[in-house]
């Protein structure tokens, strides 16, 4: 029991939210009995359609909005108490869709800054955090450029940095890649992954791209609130049927893979990538 | 409607030190009734360049011509009735959403276009529809109380309702799930067949680009690289990549397979097309 607990970083135990609708009296229900857990060092990818409320869980982890119902606990903490508060908002951080309007300062290192220095650490451990965390995104040679030259991808990674500098043990990632060209969204999963995997960081990653998270350790699918599907991506994927009809869809490996098996072709149904995809044809 | 673009160069904040060139004398023509895809790294100009198309961004040098008319050499009332032709989907809905109710935001256009009361409303209507919205849940909803890829249908909606005879959309698909990138760009496609319309797609999908386009226009540092059929523009490959773009998953998977099938085509950018080419050099 105390063996888990401690390995647990996230648990949301049957949580409802409503957003209160200020036309009428009705509210709108975004989730209604959501529970999960997520592990330390998990790499966990969330799916949904759009309006079915992964958005209003990412807040709700993040302290940001609060459970109509049930509970969300974050390395232990309830985001109820609000002597919490600071707390989870700094162990839990947040990267959004929009690279344009994240980043506050005029110069990238004062940007990465800005989290700490909110959070009062001295200005020496400032300095060393700043570096570790440009180092870390693969951005130190930038430190004194202005955000506004950046292109959308290195925007997202000194975002990414600046949420590193306040030192979490967990990120959630909305959407990070939605508005990147294609180099910028190779740019931005690689630092997860490697922040994921070197780092041991504790990864949720909301997307609407099915292919960024082929490798995550798990796939939960949100559908009108509820959580419907939760496991690992070759299980999750290999539901093409279901997927599709709650608005989903698999890779483009694994839909050509379903596609090639219903003409009659022998080929695995979970396949996910191009290197699988190439080793089925070629063997 | 013809658009065509003429040594079209644009600075921003000229002559103050943060100034920046972000077109350098860019040279296109747009024909009528045709559908035209714009990629590019982000920041390569591709916002910029389609804001001159509706006269939101007045060139530094150069112009545009509308159906051979100069845009920027037009009366203002010219203009403003040259808009209601021109509809633009901006890159972030939530700059284009702005009335109280989205049944009110998407009628906004079609009353500057002076229409009756009941086409607006059937506009409305049809055009929340097309966008897989259900009219009747949504139409009280304030726009800044919906999901991002909510607001984004939004904003399309506002747009479709115009009907305009040039559709610009930026980046429409980012955001939204994959049932409402396909929905949105199959009633996409089927306005352009069944209207004529001229459509500009600017997407950083290049699955998207393969599949709907007939010409590529190809951005990079604020000038045109490639003005080509999809069949061109993605075989080169390694210019694409040089410049912080890509081929879709399917055209890799292509290059790859060669090695083992010498004869199968490289011009294949989607899985129904794959799936016919693979099926036929494994079938022989
Ligand atoms: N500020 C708000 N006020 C009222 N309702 C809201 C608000 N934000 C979201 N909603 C509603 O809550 C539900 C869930 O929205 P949420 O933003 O969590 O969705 P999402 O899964 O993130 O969608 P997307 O893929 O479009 O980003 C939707 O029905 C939406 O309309
Ligand atoms: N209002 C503005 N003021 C100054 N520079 C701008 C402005 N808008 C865009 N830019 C710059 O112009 C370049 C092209 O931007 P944009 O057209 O938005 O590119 P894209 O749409 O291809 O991402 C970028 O370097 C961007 O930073
Ligand atoms: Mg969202
Ligand atoms: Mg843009």
């Amino acid at each position: 029991m105390t063996m888990e607990s401690n390995n647990r970083m996230i648990d949301v135990r049957d949580v409802h939210f409503a957003y209160p609708h200020n036309n009428e009296n009705e509210s709108v229900v975004a989730l209604d009995g959501v529970s999960l857990h997520i592990k330390k060092g998990e790499f966990v990818g969330i799916i949904g359609h759009n309006g079915s409320g992964k958005s209003t869980l990412s807040k709700l982890l993040n302290a940001i909005i609060f459970p109509t119902q049930g509970d969300v606990i974050v390395s232990g903490l309830n985001t109820k108490n609000h002597e919490n508060l600071w707390t989870i908002r700094q162990t839990a951080g947040m990267v959004f869709q929009n690279p344009d309007n994240q980043l506050v300062a005029t110069i990238v290192e004062e940007d990465v800054a800005f989290g700490p220095e909110n959070l009062g650490v001295p200005p020496q451990e400032i300095r060393e955090r700043v570096d570790r965390a440009l180092a870390v995104v693969e951005m130190q040679a930038y430190a004194h450029q202005k955000p506004h030259q950046l292109s959308g991808g290195q925007k997202q990674r000194i975002a990414i940095a600046g949420i590193l500098a306040m030192e979490p043990e967990c990120i959630i990632f909305d959407e990070p890649t939605a508005m990147l060209d294609p180099s910028g969204r190779r740019e931005v999963m690689e630092t997860i992954k490697r922040l994921n995997r070197d780092k041991d960081m504790t990864v949720i990653h909301i997307t609407h791209f099915m292919e960024e998270i082929i490798a995550a350790d798990r796939i939960i699918v949100l559908d009108k609130g509820k959580v419907v599907m939760e496991g690992e991506p070759r299980t999750i994927f290999r539901q093409v049927k279901r997927l599709k009809e709650i608005g989903l869809d698999v890779p483009q490996m694994t839909e050509l893979a379903y596609e090639l098996r219903s003409e009659g072709l022998k080929i695995a149904d979970d396949v996910l990538s191009i290197e699988e995809m190439v080793d089925a044809l070629c063997q | 409607m013809s658009v065509e673009i003429k040594n079209l160069s644009h600075t921003y904040s000229e002559g103050s030190p943060f100034e920046f060139k972000a077109l350098k004398d860019v040279n296109i023509t747009i024909e009528d009734g045709s559908f035209i895809g714009i990629i590019g790294h982000t920041g390569s100009g591709k916002s910029t360049l389609i804001q001159h198309l509706n006269g939101l961004l007045t060139p530094t040098s150069g112009s545009v011509l509308v159906d051979g008319k100069d845009i920027f050499d037009a009366k203002k009332a010219e203009l403003i009735a040259l808009r209601h032709h021109i509809g633009l989907v901006f890159q972030y809905p939530e700059h284009q959403l702005f009335e109280e109710t989205v049944q009110k935001d998407v009628a906004f256009g079609p009353k500057n276009q002076g229409l009756s009361e009941e086409e607006i409303d059937q506009r409305v209507k049809q055009s929340i529809k097309m966008v897989g919205l259900d009219f009747d849940a949504i139409k009280d909803k304030s726009p800044f109380e919906l999901s991002g890829g909510q607001m984004r249908r939004v904003a399309i909606a506002g747009v479709l309702a115009m009907e305009p005879s040039v559709l610009i959309l930026d980046e429409p698909t980012a955001g939204l799930d994959p049932r409402g990138r396909e929905e949105i760009l199959a009633q996409i496609k089927s306005l352009h067949n069944q209207k004529k319309i001229t459509v500009i797609l600017v997407s950083h999908s290049m699955e998207d680009i393969g599949k709907m386009v007939e010409k590529i226009l190809v951005m990079n540092e604020g000038e045109v690289v490639f003005f080509d059929t999809p069949n061109r523009v993605f075989t080169e490959i390694t210019t694409l990549e040089s410049i912080g773009l890509a081929v879709p998953e399917v055209t890799y998977l292509m290059r790859r397979l060669k090695e083992k099938y010498p004869e199968i085509r490289e011009d294949i950018f989607t899985v129904e097309a794959a799936k016919n080419e693979i099926l036929k050099v494994i079938r022989g």
